[in-house]
């Protein structure tokens, strides 16, 4: 897939730069790693650290599947480098749930069955947490605009709005109540 | 991607003895700093630096206004400056072109030094399978000329490049006389802002006037572009999440039913951020009769050359300038 580093295309390169001693806080917890100056901060997640809820869709930022939240701010980690996310408090959609207790907006994607094949989903729950935090989630027509950084391929964005907007009035009730 | 060191310097002083440059494809140093443009260009092998020096922590990140107008340090973030209550209220003309560009992911991630620097989508550039691309490989050809060009310039083009200038922050901010503090080895400099970017001529691999080391440090706009009423319309090929295919961004100054100052610029169309000072005169005096806003609109056209797919943009310019002021000319 287009912006993976293939093992024999980096040594084909030139050999590597010397590889980095970086320290990531993914979900609570701290994981110190080695890692080639090039590795992306999607590339650490998936490839290094084995948490492969976050998606590789395009690898250059245009598709949304990667999104993670990082000091509580949806950003795409195929764009970030893994070394310059150091000391940032990062959140992937494994992060999500409290324990068997799913996030509100992760039950109401099942809910409304806003998904078919699921590839973009991580990343749309991401960013519609973010989106509902923001206070961006007020109508059918805000939610699509800012949502419009994640793609889905299967056109389930009828749904994704429904569960955003289900997902945005259980907190904004519970934020009342 | 090619291999590179890292460099992740502690103060700007540190930075600016690295030597990087910003928007020139042979620099073997170079800046990243919210990496949303960078990161792509590396992994697509079109820029293939040695070493990258991350601009993270260095630069002011502060958004102030003042009685001299409003300043913005480098490392502010589209989001959030986008977001920010004396912006929206004195400068909205910079939010809006902010809040209609990129994606809500892109704009917390992006800075505005970055912004004002990223290079141009031209998809000759962006793809090194193609061989001739001036402003990649200076010398080896254009490929636009004659290949795909709907997306490109009609405005400051040379027969070496018709690549435009991407940005849509920057449209908004040369209307608005904006200017960069840059800040080198030899000391601070202040640019207007439509100087920064140089026109593509028998040279589009040199972008900027940036020297080696120099960084922006800041955005300044002048108060006497704040409480304007304004307009940026962006003309796109989807509602939302798309570079321009024509955009203009307006501020006008009106007294009853008539213009009494313009600013006009437009982006998607221009080899850098293109301010229209022929058509703002003729703006200045008048009403806003269709017929007088159009014919002002024309002067647009003088200077443009269309170059086959991207002919249609010098109508649809014209026709989003009148639109841009008619709607920033109802505003309350
Ligand atoms: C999917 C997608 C859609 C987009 N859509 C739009 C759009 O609609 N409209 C729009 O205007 N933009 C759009 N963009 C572009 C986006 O705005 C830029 O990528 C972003 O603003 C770059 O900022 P950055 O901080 O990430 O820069 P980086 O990627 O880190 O750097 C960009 C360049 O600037 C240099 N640089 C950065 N800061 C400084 C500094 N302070 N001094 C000197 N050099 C510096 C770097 O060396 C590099 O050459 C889009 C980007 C993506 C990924
Ligand atoms: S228009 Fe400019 S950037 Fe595009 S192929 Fe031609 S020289 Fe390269
Ligand atoms: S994989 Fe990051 S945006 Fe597509
Ligand atoms: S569910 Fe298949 S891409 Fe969105």
């Amino acid at each position: 897939m287009s912006g993976a580093i293939s093992p024999a295309l980096a040594q084909a390169a030139g050999a590597a730069t010397a590889p980095l001693d970086v320290s990531l806080r993914i979900n609570g917890t701290e994981h110190r790693l080695s890692l080639d100056p090039r590795t992306t901060l999607l590339d650490a997640l998936r490839e290094h650290l084995h948490l492969t809820g976050s998606k590789k869709g395009c690898g250059l930022g245009q598709c949304g599947a990667c999104t993670v939240l990082m000091d509580g701010m949806r950003v795409k980690a195929c764009l970030s480098l893994a070394a310059l996310a150091q000391g940032r408090e990062i959140k992937t959609i494994e992060g999500l749930a409290q324990g068997d207790e799913l996030h509100p907006l992760q039950a109401s994607f099942i809910e409304r069955d806003a998904f078919q094949c699921g590839y973009c989903t991580s990343g749309q729950i991401m960013a519609g947490v973010a989106c509902i935090s923001e206070g961006h989630a007020g109508s059918p027509q805000e939610i699509r605009e800012w949502m419009s950084g994640n793609l889905c391929r299967c056109g389930a964005y009828d749904h994704i709005v429904a569960a955003i907007q289900d997902a945005a009035a259980v907190s904004s009730s519970k934020q009342e109540g | 991607m090619h291999p590179f060191v890292l460099e992740r310097p502690r103060d700007l002083s540190a930075v600016l003895a690295l030597g990087a440059q910003a928007g020139r494809n042979d620099a073997p140093v170079e800046y990243i700093a919210g990496g949303t443009d960078m990161v792509q260009l590396l992994q697509e092998n079109v820029r293939r630096p040695d070493r990258l020096v991350s601009l993270a922590g260095v630069l002011d990140d502060g958004i102030e206004i003042g009685p001299q107008g409003l300043r913005l340090g480098a490392a502010a973030t589209m989001a959030e400056v986008a977001a920010h209550q004396a912006v929206i209220e004195q400068f909205p003309l910079i939010s809006q072109a902010l809040l209609n560009s990129a994606s809500p992911q892109v704009r917390n991630q992006a800075t505005m030094g970055g912004n004002l620097l990223q290079r141009t989508r031209c998809p000759y550039f962006r793809d090194v399978g193609y061989e001739a691309c001036n402003k990649r490989v200076p010398g080896s050809g254009c490929a636009a000329l004659d290949g795909e060009n709907r997306w490109h310039a009609v405005l400051g083009t040379s027969d070496d490049c018709i690549a435009v200038h991407p940005s849509d922050l920057a449209v908004a901010l040369v209307a608005l006389d904006a200017s960069v503090e840059l800040r080198g080895a030899g000391g601070d400099r202040s640019v207007p802002l439509s100087d920064l970017h140089r026109l593509p001529r028998d040279t589009p691999h040199l972008e900027t006037v940036l020297e080696p080391g120099e960084v922006i440090t800041a955005i300044t706009v002048p108060a006497n572009a704040a409480g304007l009423r304004s307009h940026y319309l962006k003309v796109r090929d989807r509602a939302s999440f798309e570079f321009a295919v024509v955009s203009a961004a307006v501020a006008i100054e009106t007294d009853g039913g008539r213009i009494r100052q313009a600013r006009v610029a437009l982006g998607g169309v221009g080899t850098k951020p293109w301010r229209l000072s022929n058509v703002e005169t003729a703006l200045a005096g008048a009403n806003f009769e269709p017929a007088v806003l159009r014919q002002a609109a024309a002067l647009a056209a003088d200077g443009t050359r269309g170059r086959g797919h991207n002919g249609f943009k010098i109508e649809l310019m014209q026709r989003a300038i009148v639109r841009a002021v008619e709607i920033a000319g109802a505003r309350a």
